[in-house]
């Protein structure tokens, strides 16, 4: 069983569909016992960082989410929140990767947010070599910059982390759940992790 | 790189699609479901779905079409037609949908922007304009272009952002409908003016008509509806187009 965990994100429905998509039981659920017994855990996220730290930390959700020991998906602000710290309302996060999340600062007046189709470059092999050079949808204001953990790199003012992978803890800034079929295959690429 | 997208749109009056579409691989051309589904598949990078009928009666028809959209098309897409407060939009957010666009009722109460940007996020929220040129000033219109406003085009855009808009969907009137082209002097002037991304619509009548709106125009998106429906022109071949002429797109 999959557990996609429940708080206030935007893309939960989004999520949840293309796991239905792909013919993959899940349940969304906030209950600490459910995500801890689940096989895999998907951290959703679209929205504002310090508001939803907030809402982890009264529910316990973010000391429970950094104790998971089974593979854990976080996307977009997942992703992020997984970070010791967010420059987004000068934010405190989860710190399963000790890095910090940047807002972009456009050099020739690129649009923010980063919004659109961008390409992925793998450089962990969590990631089928077959993403490679295809496009993946992002929405975004905020980066993780290139770090030990990235394990994809896409280009958008400057290089940053596409993909990340520590232990069982791997993240995605795209939405697979939006990025068409490379996207589902991405999703399947975590689902094969154990 | 960051690719220009392509989205067609479909008018969806009573949970169906209007206008006639002219693809061989549907099966019913009336469902926006499996439409969709096709352009996804075709590589159109988003979709826009714009409820005209937009009564209360059709609200739930709707919302209850959104969901089926969201699951089972796997390409972010839009949602607009009748949004006029935050409480017309969770529905639609809970449907799945990944973007909602607004127009008349902004125009009628700003502040409406502000209220969905705050609440949802401004990735949420694309504001629409439609404008004509009326004695050299490009000219907010509301309710499907039939009534003027006393807004101007880029004052009004500009505004948007400020208030919290997370893209600007821009169809100039004047070339709405006749194949000729998009508006590319206000996409110049609104690039230059916003720094968030501006969709252009209206006028999309060839493949070269893209490219001009990319290069010259500086827009981020494209989007036509009766061009790809009537399948004048199909997405593939309009993309594997764009390539060849060196501009950015996902194929």
């Amino acid at each position: 069983m999959i557990a996609v965990i429940k708080y206030n994100a935007g893309n939960i429905r989004s999520v949840a569909f293309a796991l239905e998509r792909l013919h993959v039981d899940f349940s969304i659920t906030d209950n600490p016992e459910e995500i801890q017994k689940a096989d895999k855990v998907i951290f959703p996220g679209v929205g504002e960082a310090n508001t939803t730290m907030r809402y982890l930390k009264d529910r316990k959700l973010d000391v429970l989410i950094k104790e998971l020991k089974q593979p854990v998906l976080g996307i977009c602000l997942g992703m992020q929140l997984l970070c010791s710290y967010s420059e987004e309302n000068d934010t405190p996060c989860i710190g399963v990767f000790d890095e910090q999340v940047k807002k972009f600062q456009p050099l020739q007046h690129e649009k923010v947010p980063h919004m659109g189709w961008n390409s992925l470059t793998p450089t962990h092999s969590w990631l089928d070599s077959d993403v490679a050079n295809k496009f993946v949808y992002f929405v975004h204001s905020y980066f993780v910059p290139v770090n030990a953990y990235t394990s994809a790199i896409t280009e958008y003012i400057q290089p940053f982390s596409a993909a990340m992978k520590k232990d069982n803890f791997y993240a995605v800034q795209f939405h697979p759940e939006k990025s068409a079929t490379v996207g589902e295959k991405i999703i399947r690429s975590f689902l094969k992790q154990s | 790189m960051l690719t220009k997208r392509i989205i067609p749109c479909l008018d969806i009056k009573n949970g169906r699609t209007v206008k006639g579409v002219n693809f061989v691989n549907i099966r019913d051309a009336g469902d926006p479901v499996e439409l969709g589904a096709s352009y996804a598949e075709q590589g159109a990078d988003e979709l826009v779905f714009l409820d005209i009928t937009a009564t209360n009666d059709n609200r739930k028809t709707f919302v209850e079409l959104v969901r089926d959209i969201a699951r089972h098309v796997n390409i972010p897409f839009t949602v607009g037609g009748g949004i006029s407060s935050v409480a017309d939009v969770e529905p639609l957010l809970e449907a799945g949908a990944d973007k909602i666009s607004i127009n008349s009722a902004a125009v009628r109460n700003p502040q409406l922007i502000d209220d969905l940007a705050k609440a949802f996020g401004s990735q949420f929220v694309v504001l629409a304009i439609d404008a004509r040129k009326i004695a050299n000033q490009w000219t907010v219109h509301t309710h499907g272009g039939r009534n003027p406003t006393d807004k101007k085009l880029f004052s009004w855009a500009h505004e948007g952002q400020n208030r919290g808009a997370g893209e600007i969907l821009f169809t100039s009137m004047d070339h709405d409908g006749t194949k000729q082209g998009f508006a590319i002097d206000p996409l110049v002037k609104l690039n230059e003016l916003l720094d968030i991304p501006v969709i252009a619509s209206g006028g999309a009548g060839n493949k070269e008509h893209f490219i001009h709106a990319f290069t010259l125009g500086k827009a981020d998106a494209a989007l036509a509806a009766s061009l790809f429906h009537f399948g004048e022109l199909s997405i593939p071949e309009l993309k594997s187009y764009l390539n060849g002429n060196g501009i950015p797109i996902r194929i």
